[in-house]
């Protein structure tokens, strides 16, 4: 009884909406139903080029920015936690684009890459550069996202090593300090394995965050140019609210959802993972 | 360690810091100078308010913000009283089907609302609730990841308190009230915060079931107004953006350890 509500609720809003999605990727056509089964808008998935590009797009995305930010994160941890001076201070700045909301920040992202006044320009201007266009080249606007996101997660995730750091015992330190040896092997051979866990935990949620963050490419992009910089859930967006073909729409979310599948199972072999360790 | 490399890792931490800082203070110096010194630096740069009175006339920044706390408000305070009631029912009631509950509970880990958002807009749109605080809200209220947190805290409770309560004549919800919910108090404070910043923040649905000012968030506002189309110069975006994260920022900072802490502690469970 106690959980009727809660219940309900998770049912018609993510268990339905599963289902249907599914039922509609079979039997849509644009924002209609048809009375037969068919395979036409999985037909149209492989024969759609710009999927491609945004699938191609969107595992380049992944590919760099969850690797790229773990690492930082790390990096972040490993400073906080230590015995520098104003380590408050710095482990609030490393923190604050977590708190601040993605629409917000990438206005201001998106003055640092404008072309013709903005601040990066500007800078490499100083240096006789003559300026890359950041957002406006099919080359460069993807990898411009990438900086921004990676500067959004990278405090995100340095708080579960900062978590994980905190649970490490000191013994092992003391052990090593005795053995003489250098900070390079400690963090090799002692904090690193004993990270693993949350390693393979951020990864997980990083890769999930890779597929279901879009927000800055309203403003930044609008996955231009020339979809150089679209991902598959703006796609989604794309075709279910600009082009109005649900239907199609459908199809991409089964995609989407069975990447999520994936990642779900990956997430099971990361819980056993933890297990062991403990 | 020498001392070499002690300073090169120590300034890169610090670099680091700035850079990460950068966008926010760079903001604050566009938004309370004259659009002229957005990109020239002099610290003799006249100070003015002109920015934020501008901005402020510009969109209907109020109407932004009592919508999102609205929202977050409904959010937050549904995902409480919802994911109590599941998470005691999952943690402590014996009955038939409980693995499998519990199981597609936490399927929404996953499959997130937002990735739902072509047929969630149907649901919504055969309800009426498009373009209302409901609409927005609804799909967020049950939060596995609430009924996640909490019902691991009550695991830790000691079943002798709930049969010590059981004995004085407690009805089950009575329990939960007098038993669960004050030992828990850390978790809700930890879920709270994280639910506030994640929904404060959220944007890609709202703007897909909000059409007019009278629900649309600050988020989905915002996006709006720094659009390149609306013409508004980059001091006045800036002000902007400081105005919608403003009072996000201002918890922030006052409640900064308690920020970090729950994050820590909702990400270690």
């Amino acid at each position: 009884m106690l959980l009727l509500p809660a219940m309900c609720l998770l049912v018609t809003f993510t268990h339905y909406p599963v289902v249907k999605t599914i039922a509609r990727s079979f039997y849509g056509f644009g924002t209609k139903w048809e009375s037969k089964a068919t395979l036409d808008n999985y037909r149209y998935l492989l024969e759609d080029e710009v999927l491609m590009q945004v699938l191609y797009n969107s595992f380049l995305y992944a590919a760099i920015t969850v690797p790229v930010s773990i690492v930082l994160a790390i990096a972040m941890a490993l400073w906080v936690n230590g015995k520098m001076a104003g380590k408050g201070l710095l482990r609030t700045a490393y923190f604050t684009p977590t708190v601040l909301p993605m629409i917000s920040v990438a206005n201001i992202w998106l003055f640092f890459y404008s072309p013709e006044i903005g601040l990066l320009n500007k800078l490499l201007g100083v240096f006789g550069h003559g300026g890359v266009n950041w957002l406006g080249d099919p080359s460069v606007a993807l990898y411009s996202l990438m900086a921004m996101t990676i500067w959004k997660e990278a405090g995100f995730f340095m708080i579960f090593y900062l978590a994980a750091l905190q649970t490490i015992d000191q013994n092992l330190y003391d052990a090593a300090a005795i053995e003489n040896a250098g900070k390079w092997t400690v963090f090799r051979r002692v904090t690193f394995p004993l990270l693993m866990p949350t390693t393979l935990f951020v990864l997980v949620n990083a890769l999930l965050n890779a597929f279901k963050l879009v927000d800055h490419l309203f403003i930044l992009t609008k996955g231009g140019p020339n979809n150089a910089s679209n991902l598959l859930l703006y796609y989604i967006f794309e075709n279910a609210f600009s082009f109005f073909d649900t239907a199609y729409a459908s199809a991409l979310t089964v995609l989407l959802l069975l990447v999520l599948v994936v990642l779900a199972l990956l997430q099971f072999g990361v819980i056993e993972k933890r297990v062991h360790y403990r | 360690m020498n001392r070499l490399t002690r300073i090169v890792l120590v300034s890169m931490a610090w670099l680091l810091g700035f850079v990460w800082l950068f966008p926010l203070i760079y903001a604050i110096w566009a938004a309370i100078h004259p659009a002229e010194y957005a990109t020239k630096f002099s610290l003799f740069a006249p100070l003015t308010m002109d920015n934020f009175k501008e901005a402020w006339n510009e969109a209907p920044f109020l109407r932004y913000m009592i919508n999102t706390v609205a929202i977050t408000l409904i959010i937050l305070t549904g995902q409480l009283v919802l994911c109590t009631l599941a998470a005691y029912a999952l943690a402590r009631m014996e009955f038939f089907g409980r693995g499998l509950m519990f199981a597609l509970v936490l399927m929404q880990l996953m499959v997130v609302p937002e990735i739902l958002i072509v047929e969630n807009y149907q649901t919504l749109a055969g309800l009426n609730l498009i373009d209302t605080y409901w609409g927005v809200a609804l799909p967020y209220v049950a939060s596995a990841f609430g009924i996640f947190l909490l019902r691991q805290t009550f695991k830790t409770v000691p079943q002798d308190l709930e049969n010590a309560a059981k004995i004085e004549g407690c009805s089950v919800l009575a329990i939960i009230w007098k038993v669960y919910v004050p030992l828990a108090k850390p978790t809700y404070l930890a879920f709270s915060l994280v639910s506030i910043s994640y929904h404060w923040n959220n944007f890609l649905w709202p703007l897909v079931v909000t059409n007019t000012e009278k629900s649309r968030p600050l988020t989905v506002g915002m996006s709006i107004f720094g659009a390149p189309e609306s013409g508004v110069d980059w001091s006045i975006i800036s002000a902007g953006t400081l105005i919608s994260v403003g009072p996000l920022l201002i918890l922030f900072i006052l409640f900064q350890r308690q920020f970090v802490q729950s994050f820590m502690q909702a990400g270690i469970k």
